[in-house]
């Protein structure tokens, strides 16, 4: 399949920044900042799942420590927002490279890394759900204070670009990723991992370097979550919803593809919320969607989204070119 | 130091919760030593086995006990048509696509019930469930000593069902040798559904065993699951004796940690436990090796 050009990206990301000038409706702009926010933080695990083949159901991990560092740098230590969240980054990059310094160096593949990422996420929830640092049960409310040095603005619009600029960012890194030797390996340990290594490639370096990557992208979720909401709580931060957000949104709109997480995230945040209009805002339901949805797409679309528009595009293609085939023949 | 008179019973009622974990746990390791899947909608199958239980009780007035002897069969039935019709065939015979099937199993079936019965905590009153049995040295609450002796029966039943019976050696045989099997004559697809099926049929007595002095809400299976997912990596993938002992350990270390250290920390014990089994001995500490 052909990768996404940047002319691509760059046509995909104005579209989108087109949007605050065509309506200022606040509903359609918290959908938006919704959609974008759990489309960066699916393409933090199409990084390592979609194109490394390293399923993780812990993602919440890297999520919650992004949202915890940037609100406990602030409020407890006096930092600047913009440099929380920075370091929220960071923190959550490093805690993807220990926990998959640890998983990969005992070999874990497969279902046991799903589960040892599911663990690491419920002990930091557990820790957070405790701690005093972390607001223990109470959870952090970060203090308003609505200037853009501080992070925080007056209306949606500033957040929606800030967001929109950290999907665009991290499209540019997937296609950066695609493009590299760094992605071959990567794809190379995702199809047969024995036989990458047998041709030199270092799986195990190359499977945390993409963790380090995967979780430091989740983790610039996390930050604009808690400035974005000004409050936390372990079972927003390290739940396991933002596990399964993380998963649902690239494996809908294509895993292992560039735009995936992107368009996933906007048909699955849609579903929801068709699902509520339906049956009022019940609890539970645009989750009950969303598992369904996993279950459709796996069982039916296995290449979700991407991988039905690409065998309709060569659908397409093949019976323009057939006529001529069959002169030749 | 803590004295005898409240280590030992800390450890009896370790060892009576751990053998209801041990219950759960089993369904978990017969799944995944036959089919080699890590089944993520167990925890939401044990609390959909829960709500059942509940509402046997507050609509039929059906003592858990008896509703057992109905909820199995029932949820024999639910696992092997959640196996046969769903898992199986949207898998495409890919391990990533079963976590993925089974994941989105759970969240629909936790969030159903969520949306039918609501976030609260319910719970059923029966005149036994605080009579306690006196050991001298310890109380120990009824329900849950009937419970560690019903687990005991269930697993010799299904040792038994194993090693005996017609279809036991064919789940034996497709574990050990899923082609050889095939090849045989034996219908894989029918037993994997049917072990399937006796992994939820655990769950429905679990879940009997447990409503009498537990609560319910829909949330309350992925507390177990944890703590299954643990046991059966402790025991040794797919070990069934390894699940029972492991069950009991974990039991015994929770309710040690839950002493020492408080209820909430108490389980990270287990999870902290977990991870390092999972990072240092994934072929558990005393199963057979995966």
């Amino acid at each position: 399949m052909k990768g996404a050009s940047l002319a691509h990206i760059v046509l995909v990301i104005a579209a989108l920044a087109a949007v605050p000038l065509l309506t200022a409706s606040n509903v359609v702009l918290n959908f938006l900042v919704v959609a974008l926010l759990v489309a960066l933080v699916g393409q933090g695990w199409n990084v390592l799942a979609g194109y490394g083949g390293q399923y993780s159901f812990g993602h919440a991990a890297f999520f919650g420590t992004g949202a915890y560092v940037t609100a406990i740098l602030q409020m407890r230590y006096g930092v600047n927002a913009w440099i929380a969240f920075t370091l929220g980054i960071a923190g959550g990059a490093l805690v993807g490279a220990a926990i998959g310094a640890l998983a990969f160096r005992s070999g874990l593949r497969g279902s046991y890394f799903a589960l040892v990422t599911l663990a690491f996420a419920e002990v930091l929830r557990i820790l957070a759900s405790v701690a005093p640092v972390t607001g223990a049960g109470v959870g952090i409310l970060i203090a308003l204070d609505l200037r853009p040095q501080a992070f925080q603005f007056q209306g949606r619009v500033p957040f929606y670009w800030i967001v929109l600029t950290l999907v665009a960012v991290s499209l540019l890194i997937v296609r950066l990723i695609e493009q590299s030797r760094f992605g071959a390996w990567l794809v190379a340990v995702r199809e047969n991992e024995d036989a990458a290594r047998a041709v030199g490639v270092d799986t195990a370096r190359v499977k945390l370097a993409a963790m380090t990557i995967s979780a430091a992208i989740t983790a610039a979720g996390g930050g604009f979550y808690a400035q974005y909401f000004l409050f936390i709580d372990s079972g927003i931060a390290y739940g396991p919803w933002i596990s399964i957000a993380a998963l649902l949104a690239p494996i809908v709109g294509g895993i292992g593809t560039v735009f995936g997480p992107l368009l996933g995230a906007l048909v699955v945040k849609t579903l929801g919320e068709i699902a509520k209009l339906v049956t009022g805002d019940a609890p539970g339901l645009d989750l009950v969607v969303y598992g369904g949805v996993l279950i459709l797409v796996v069982a039916f679309a296995p290449q979700g989204i991407a991988g039905l528009l690409t065998s309709l595009r060569l659908r397409f293609a093949r019976l323009r070119s057939s006529p001529p085939e069959r002169a030749h023949g | 130091m803590l004295s005898l008179t409240i280590l030992v019973p800390a450890i009896l009622n370790g060892l009576l919760t751990g053998a209801v974990y041990g219950l759960v746990a089993l369904g978990l390791t017969l799944i995944y030593g036959v089919l080699h899947i890590i089944n993520f909608a167990h925890g939401a199958l044990l609390t959909a086995a829960m709500f059942a239980a509940f509402f046997a009780h507050r609509l039929l007035g059906l003592d858990p006990y008896l509703a057992a002897v109905v909820l199995t069969p029932m949820f024999f039935v639910l696992g092997y048509c959640l196996q046969r019709f769903v898992i199986g065939p949207a898998a495409h015979g890919e391990d990533r696509n079963v976590l993925l099937v089974t994941l989105g199993l759970a969240v629909v079936i936790e969030n159903m019930l969520l949306y039918a019965f609501g976030a609260d905590t319910r719970t059923i009153n029966l005149d036994y469930a605080f009579r306690i049995v006196d050991l001298g040295i310890a109380f120990l609450a009824l329900p849950r000593v009937v419970g560690f002796g019903v687990v005991l029966a269930v697993t010799l039943l299904l040792w038994l069902v194993l090693s005996l019976t017609d279809t036991g050696k064919a789940i034996r045989a497709v574990a050990k040798e899923k082609l050889g099997a095939q090849l045989s004559g034996i219908d894989v697809a029918h037993i994997y559904a049917v072990t399937f099926a006796l992994g939820t049929a655990c769950l429905a007595i679990a879940a009997c065993l447990l409503i009498p002095t537990y609560y319910v809400n829909p949330h309350i299976g992925n507390a177990f699951v944890l703590v299954a997912f643990t046991i059966v990596v402790l025991g040794g993938m797919g070990s069934v004796t390894g699940a029972l002992v492991a069950g009991l350990f974990v039991g015994v270390v929770e309710s040690l940690c839950g002493l020492y250290l408080g209820e909430s920390l108490g389980q990270i014990g287990i999870f902290v436990m977990f991870i390092l089994v999972l990072l240092f001995r994934p072929s558990g500490l005393f199963g057979e090796r995966a």
